[in-house]
């Protein structure tokens, strides 16, 4: 315990730091009104709490949808792309020019497929987000097998399927969470990205849109902090779930590389 | 007076890989119930191509290969031999008990009967103690004796070894070496052993095949006269040195037989 305190410890003191630089360097600097302090923001969060959290959960609730398509498609594919490489071949090359379409481009075409105020629209960008790193840690979870992993299997004449669930499958598990990771981040960005052009008044995104445009800076800001709250809470669950799921993997035992 | 059938037979044995490196050419073999068979021979020989061809991993271009009287494939699907690698080849996210019985999870045996024969094998291997050890908790030694509880779990008659001991260090791989010895003693199988180290096939072998290298062939074959069993005393005796400067000088003799056709082959000579 004394140990972890003292893994934090750093941590703490450069949020410490830096809120105080925030405080007493960088804001007087700027000017309270283009960079409000951090008390100020804290005093927006506290007096519009209930809105803000609201909000969140809004925000949150369409991430984790998004997620949840863009992902779960993300695994599926790659598993087809491993089992049938020549699918992969002919597939892949598109899901890398697919990835360099810029999602703003997407953003209010979804909103217009979907509808404006419907969640799944912004669903619909977090799941364009999140599909293709969970797709390519993935595959490569499932392809890159030591060759004598697959030897020793075919040696007990062990089928492709049983391959796959014995030997793929729980090799790319730590590569799948790792995508995983990133989709959550993601997700939330997409989600708010979809946000601003237009969405639900109950939305973060567009809580945020609307303070900026009213000058309040310090709610923009106060969202901005619930936003990544969000983020940060989604990512550690995944990585609750990584250690649950991985118990064996030296990680989970504190061993570092 | 009839010789058993042999548990390997190899007849005029060739493997060219695509791209027209010839790995193998014309080898012809014999392996016999009990026998401990070392494939010595410098890198690129195609020792380990050989070991592959006997275990259906590698197809052979030419020859034909039978392993327990049946064709290669068929004693593959029959799981008839188990193999050992120079990596330990252990899966993570299972427990040495788990890995061990991976084997016998394909083979459809139940949990009590497998579990029984893992608490078999972990004492065998003298691991009992790290049953529930995930590998990468163990040293390479111990995984490597993991691995070979691993092969022996389902008692395969035949025993394939792509330079198990290759990555360890030398009083690891003599200590192995011996237990090795005791467990070929105990199970009755036949052991196909592929190392570069002659010592090491010295002393675990009752037939030393020396290969030489491009195209991988036979250059020579020599009996282990050594008495069994065998203790790391025996390293000490004057037949030991005996046998290991012959298998030395029959090593050194392929590679000077396999320069000067190179060198007839670039009309140098």
């Amino acid at each position: 315990m004394i140990r972890r305190l003292r893994d934090w410890l750093p941590v703490f003191a450069v949020f410490a730091a830096g809120i105080l630089l925030w405080q007493f360097a960088f804001a007087p600097w700027l000017g309270h009104f283009l960079l409000p302090t951090p008390t100020a923001i804290a005093r927006s969060l506290h007096a519009h709490w209930s809105v803000l959290w609201q909000a969140g959960w809004f925000t949150l609730q369409e991430a984790l949808g998004g997620f949840a398509i863009g992902s779960g498609l993300g695994i599926a594919v790659a598993l087809a792309l491993a089992r049938w490489r020549r699918l992969s071949g002919a597939l892949m090359p598109y899901a890398i020019a697919a990835n360099a379409v810029p999602i703003i481009a997407f953003a209010p075409i979804m909103n217009d497929w979907f509808g404006l105020l419907n969640p799944r629209s912004k669903m619909a960008i977090a799941a364009v987000l999140c599909f293709f790193p969970v797709l390519v840690n993935t595959v490569r979870g499932l392809t890159t097998v030591p060759p004598a992993a697959i030897e020793l299997m075919r040696s007990y004449a062990a089928s492709e399927l049983q391959i796959f669930r014995r030997v793929r499958v729980p090799n790319a598990l730590p590569f799948i969470f790792t995508g995983l990771k990133v989709a959550t981040v993601l997700s939330m960005i997409g989600a708010i990205v979809g946000e601003y052009f237009g969405g639900s008044i109950q939305a973060l995104g567009v809580q945020i849109e609307n303070s900026v445009t009213l000058f309040d800076l310090p709610l923009a800001w106060a969202a901005i902090v619930v936003a990544s709250a969000m983020g940060i809470a989604f990512y550690s669950l995944i990585g609750v779930v990584e250690r649950f799921t991985m118990g064996w993997h030296p990680s989970a035992h504190g061993v570092r590389e | 007076m009839s010789t058993p059938a042999p548990v390997v037979a190899l007849q005029e044995v060739s493997k060219r890989f695509r791209g027209g490196t010839i790995a193998l050419e014309g080898i012809d073999l014999d392996v016999h119930p009990r026998e401990f068979v070392s494939l010595i021979g410098p890198s690129g020989c195609g020792k380990s191509t050989l070991l592959r061809v006997i275990g259906d991993l590698v197809p052979p271009t030419e020859g034909t290969v039978t392993v327990n009287g049946k064709t290669a494939q068929r004693a593959r699907r029959d799981r008839d031999y188990g193999i050992v690698f120079q990596q330990a080849v252990l899966y993570d996210w299972r427990t040495v008990a788990k890995n061990i019985a991976l084997p016998l999870e394909m083979l459809g045996w139940d949990r009590s009967k497998r579990k029984a024969r893992v608490d078999e094998m972990l004492q065998l291997v003298e691991l009992t103690a790290f049953a529930d050890h995930h590998p990468w908790q163990l040293s390479g030694g111990m995984q490597q004796r993991v691995s070979i509880a691993r092969a022996l779990s389902f008692e395969p008659a035949l025993l394939l070894m792509d330079e198990p001991f290759g990555a360890l260090d030398e009083m690891t791989r003599e200590r192995l070496n011996v237990e090795l010895l005791r467990i070929w003693s105990e199970t009755g199988s036949t052991v196909v052993f592929v190392t570069h180290s002659i010592p090491e096939a010295v002393f675990l072998s009752t037939r030393v095949v020396v290969m030489s290298p491009r195209p991988g062939r036979i250059a020579q074959m020599i009996d282990v006269d050594l008495p069994q069993p065998r203790t790391n005393a025996v390293r000490e005796e004057p037949r030991f040195f005996e046998l290991v400067t012959e298998v030395r000088e029959a090593l050194a003799r392929g590679g000077a037989e396999q320069a000067t056709a190179q060198l007839v082959a670039e009309g140098e000579l």
